[in-house]
């Protein structure tokens, strides 16, 4: 099958492969783009460890084509510290919450958060649950994913974070 | 995960795409790809010919033309619960879009694509039917509306011929003041329903004016309860008309059992989300 030259921009850089029709979205990144940290869980739609920020929306990038993603702008886990190197609010909050435990959903965890903070800078605590719906974990509990969240929003935000009483 | 081999297509216009469609073998178009693609990766859909629908423009958007909302097939669950013109007109499509799978799936899944799958479980294809929708096609052949009343024929086959593509819903907007709820019961977040009712109903002196009920996944379609509906209309939604109600849906329902329930579970709870959906509607009329 003749491949087709596809040109994106991944983490603030031009990007450019060739790529077969069938191959997905998160396949070029790991494979090609040799980015690792996007993570294929279930490969079913369902886990949401592949999520990336695409154009300004959170994507399963087992459930798209690279094709597809042509001309996109991309955001992977790699792309989520601060210029500097150093930890950005988000990374820092499942640190600090102790997010993560074996942290295999947490570069999609952290992507999907992204998103979710961008739209709604001061989420309930339901909401941000609702937000991350589509993101499984099987370690945490959520709890302290949710704590996490909440502590970046509220150093986004230039607030101390109080963690709520339990 | 990998899926069979095919050749993509991303035309710029809804002609170009038509004719793709006519001339290419086993072609399919793609709209958000959260169906087409998962069953691709599982080689149960294996296309020749893959036609992009996200480069056409025109089959995006909403808007208002007079009476009507006309929302663009490519429009995705996202937007619809970004539109002002669809949190004004017709919140039900919002209440409905939130009880669909998850945000990253809300992001890309269209609600064309929703409702020209012809899958039961879907939660539109019960909501157009009660909300009266118009689905507008386009084909080789020209164009043509079906009601979406009659466009379900059963599992994953609708009235949608080979090489054709939904292009529009029209919906006439419910009159101001009107009740809604969709009422869905799920297992989890992202589940297709065990049952879900969806009611849009008015209101006058205490008394239902007018309503109409649809149903998810209850059978090879949706469904239209037009029975149970006639049973809650001239009454006060009193214990005895929803029981009617409920008793009037559930007469139609057959649904499968699967890991959702057996058959005699899912169309007991199938009632239960028609009386909660009607009085939670009621509350709502103004």
């Amino acid at each position: 099958m003749a491949k087709t030259h596809v040109t994106m921009k991944v983490n603030g850089a031009e990007v450019e492969g060739l790529v077969e029709p069938r191959t997905l979205l998160v396949h070029f990144i790991r494979e090609n783009l040799q980015m690792t940290g996007t993570h294929i869980g279930c490969d079913t739609t369902h886990c949401g460890a592949c999520t990336v920020d695409l154009n300004g929306m959170s994507e399963k990038s087992c459930t798209m084509f690279a094709v597809q993603a042509a001309g996109a702008d991309i955001t992977t886990i790699e792309g989520m510290a601060n210029p500097d190197g150093t930890l950005s609010a988000l990374q820092e909050g499942f640190r600090m919450m102790h997010g993560l435990q074996c942290g295999f959903c947490t570069p999609g965890m952290i992507l999907r958060a992204h998103r979710l903070l961008k739209e709604n800078a001061n989420p309930t605590e339901e909401e941000i649950r609702f937000g991350i719906a589509g993101n499984l974990c099987r370690c945490t509990g959520y709890q302290n994913i949710v704590k996490a969240i909440q502590y970046a929003a509220a150093k986004i935000n230039g607030v101390e974070f109080q963690e709520a009483a339990e | 995960m990998i899926p069979g081999q095919f050749s993509y297509h991303r035309p710029a216009s809804l002609a170009e795409a038509v004719n793709l469609l006519a001339t290419l073998e086993d072609a399919r178009p793609l709209a958000g790809g959260h169906s087409l693609i998962p069953m691709m990766k599982l080689r149960l859909a294996t296309p020749e010919n893959l036609i992009d629908l996200h480069g056409i423009d025109a089959l995006k958007g909403v808007r208002r033309d007079g009476g009507n909302i006309i929302i663009g097939a490519m429009t995705t669950r996202h937007e619809l619960l970004a539109s002002d013109i669809i949190a004004t007109a017709l919140p039900v499509l919002q209440e409905t879009s939130l009880v669909i799978a998850d945000p990253q799936v809300r992001y890309m899944g269209t609600v064309g694509g929703n409702v020209a799958n012809g899958d039961p479980g879907n939660d539109m294809p019960a909501l157009m039917m009660t909300l009266g929708a118009i689905y507008n096609v386009e084909g080789k052949g020209g164009a043509r509306s079906i009601a979406a009343t009659d466009f379900y024929q059963g599992a994953y086959f609708t009235a949608l011929e080979p090489g054709e593509i939904l292009t529009s819903i029209s919906i006439a907007a419910p009159p101001a003041g009107h009740g809604y709820a969709y009422e869905k019961l799920k297992r989890k977040i992202g589940d297709y329903a065990t049952a879900a009712a969806a009611v849009v109903l008015t209101m006058s002196g205490g008394k239902v004016a007018a309503c109409r009920i649809g149903l998810t996944n209850l059978s090879e379609t949706a469904l239209l309860a037009v029975a149970a509906a006639q049973a809650v209309i001239g009454t006060s939604l009193d214990d005895a008309a929803l029981k009617a109600a409920a008793a009037a849906a559930e007469a139609i329902m057959s649904p499968a059992g699967d890991g959702r329930g057996p058959p005699e579970y899912r169309r007991y709870v199938g009632g239960v989300m028609v009386t909660r959906a009607l009085q939670r509607a009621a509350q709502r009329a103004k």
